[in-house]
């Protein structure tokens, strides 16, 4: 047995982790829709060999329903903690660099945003934009940013503060000098982890939002579609319909929480050998 | 006492501020909205409505004036607590909200105590032993709880207790089929067991880990080295020394939870039919009642920063080095 230390253990199960869920991206992708066929033969089947998830009251079978939605998913939701996390690194270095004035509005924007209800301003956004896939995807990619956002300004107020900043400043370099080499490799570690972390949030907000009906039209296979078509079979007994795609979401959802808090731990030698 | 009230009044602007920026930039994104209101007012009937007719509907909505001079009387209105009448329901939305909230309100306590008190204590179980089992369990537990759609905790519910076991009704606030007057209180209970339930297992998992998280610090400061020095140990160390001191923060903390607690009542009412406010903001949103939407943004606004300035009102009550700085 070979024994690894901290930071080894991190990249493997970091390696695995992401290897799994790029597999499942990949498959959702690659599976072309003819695979989700009607089959009346096959109705409302219980999970066997041949269907492990068992099969739809249409005899479509439900692993392949499943990886698809979850395909989908992990692609909304990579768009959408992407382009939260630039918006939070824009809106957290003006907080921090531009002045007073600009930070006041900065910090109001967040007090703003976090305000409402998450979810509610997900149905507002979702509505304004007529539904669709549009409105899921701009509403998840303008939402997610408030919290991260306050953790940026606070690392670059904290950076900016420090004595090599300065003593970098009274030498003479420009502020963009100092913004570059300074200020932005030590973001770079909260880029990564603000991404995997906040990617959780959008995937379980996208699918609550399918499943309240606001997204996408029921043929596309998203998760929340697939978990409200399953409510209305419930009551017959039909329990594989929402146990298992939940259950992979909750896997994905987990797995991609595995990855951030890894990443932290890397990035952070106090933590990195703990 | 001034402080306390110069406070609450330095809060109340902050929320007079947010509250007109938000209803000032819904009311903007609602306008751009490519949905047609009389078209989403009509529904299905529309092949049946000839255009003066349609014209005539937007004339008596106002739809024909500027957004400006729209947001203007619908915000002259909205002072006076006048909330504009609902599409679908075609009742006033301030009645509509009053209705709903009582329902989502129980619901909400229930299951706003429940997780409270569980998380709580499966904190505190777990900073004591730190480590151990019990912490590895409740922290895989807690994990695990945060990364579940709280819908798909109401499915599972919904599939154990009242498919298989029958336990529970599927859903909806009363029986169906009943009239009003004769809906019991046992219906009503046995109605909102599962929602309440599903709401509180979901929300958990954060009070339980920041309680774990505070524990463990206080446990590792010297005031306790000192305390098992004396040889106090077990229960009666954790309620001298520990208790006051993480009981401030979780209650904080739970309290600015607001927020999350809004959006799993909406899950969880959806699931289980559940005649509340969530399931109204669902329906707002998808059949187009903009009043209703409107007005449903403008409450849950007031809800979270009621949460918000309860968590502030109370550590500045309850903490002392915040009420020693007050002015003689």
């Amino acid at each position: 047995m070979i024994s690894l230390n901290k930071r080894q253990k991190t990249v493997l199960v970091s390696g695995i982790t992401c290897v799994i869920l790029l597999a499942i991206l990949v498959s959702g992708l690659l599976i072309s829709n003819d695979r989700i066929v009607t089959n009346l033969d096959a109705r409302n089947l219980p999970p066997s060999l041949t269907h492990p998830f068992g099969t739809d009251w249409l005899g479509r079978d439900m692993l392949i329903r499943t990886l698809k939605g979850m395909s989908m998913s992990i692609g909304v939701g990579l768009i959408a903690a992407a382009s939260s996390v630039m918006i939070a690194v824009s809106l957290g270095i003006m907080a921090a660099t531009l002045g007073r004035v600009v930070d006041g509005i900065i910090s109001w924007l967040v007090d703003l945003f976090l305000s409402v209800p998450h979810l509610v301003m997900l149905i507002l956004i979702a509505f304004v934009l007529g539904g669709g896939m549009k409105g899921v995807v701009i509403g998840l990619a303008l939402t997610h940013w408030p919290s991260l956002t306050r953790v940026i300004r606070a690392e670059v107020m904290q950076l900016q503060s420090a004595e090599y900043v300065q003593t970098s400043r009274r030498l003479g370099k420009s502020r963009w000098f100092i913004a570059i080499k300074h200020i932005l490799p030590h973001l770079v570690p909260q880029f990564l982890v603000g991404l995997f972390l906040l990617f959780p949030h959008a995937i379980l907000h996208e699918s609550a939002i399918t499943f309240l009906g606001m997204g996408l039209s029921p043929h596309q296979p998203a998760i929340g579609i697939i978990l409200s078509e399953s409510m209305r079979y419930l009551s017959t007994g039909m329990w594989w319909l929402a146990f298992f795609p939940g259950l992979c979401l909750l896997l994905v959802v987990r797995a991609f929480d595995l990855i951030g808090e890894h990443l932290q731990s890397f990035v952070d030698p106090h933590r990195a050998n703990e | 006492m001034r402080m306390i009230f110069s406070f609450i009044g330095r809060k109340v602007l902050r929320l007079l501020s947010l509250l007109f920026a938000i209803s000032v930039i819904t009311f903007i994104l609602i306008s751009h909205s490519p949905i047609d209101p009389i078209q989403a007012y009509i529904g299905a009937d529309m092949m049946r409505v000839g255009p003066e007719q349609r014209e005539k509907i937007a004339e008596n909505w106002g739809l024909n004036e500027p957004p400006a001079e729209q947001f203007f009387r619908w915000g002259s209105s909205v002072i006076q607590g006048d909330l504009g009448t609902s599409m679908i329901y075609r009742r006033p939305v301030t009645e509509m909200i009053h209705e709903k909230f009582l329902h989502s309100l129980a619901l909400m306590i229930i299951a706003w105590l429940l997780s409270g008190l569980i998380g709580f204590i499966l904190g505190i179980a777990a900073a004591m032993k730190k480590d151990k089992w019990p912490d590895r369990i409740i922290k895989g537990y807690c994990y695990t709880l945060a990364a579940t759609p709280t819908f798909w905790m109401g499915l599972l519910l919904l599939m154990i207790f009242a498919v298989w076991l029958e336990w529970f009704p599927i859903g909806m606030g009363v029986p169906a089929g009943v009239l009003t007057e004769n809906v019991t209180l046992a219906d009503r209970i046995s109605h909102i067991v599962l929602p309440a339930f599903t709401l509180s297992i979901v929300g958990v998992a954060n009070v339980a880990l920041h309680t774990r998280q505070k524990l463990i610090d206080v446990l590792s400061s010297e005031y306790i080295l000192f305390a098992k020095a004396r040889g106090e140990k077990g229960f009666t160390l954790l309620w001298r020394h520990g208790i006051r001191n993480i009981s401030l923060p979780a209650i904080t903390l739970h309290f600015a939870g607001f927020s999350e607690l809004f959006g799993g009542a909406v899950l969880a009412e959806q699931v289980f039919s559940y005649p509340g406010l969530g399931q109204a903001t669902v329906e707002a949103g998808l059949r187009g009642d903009i009043p209703l939407l409107l007005g449903l943004v403008i409450f849950s606004t007031l809800f979270v920063f009621a949460g918000n300035l309860l968590a502030d009102l109370i550590s500045f009550i309850v903490d002392p080095r915040l009420k020693e700085r007050k002015p003689v």
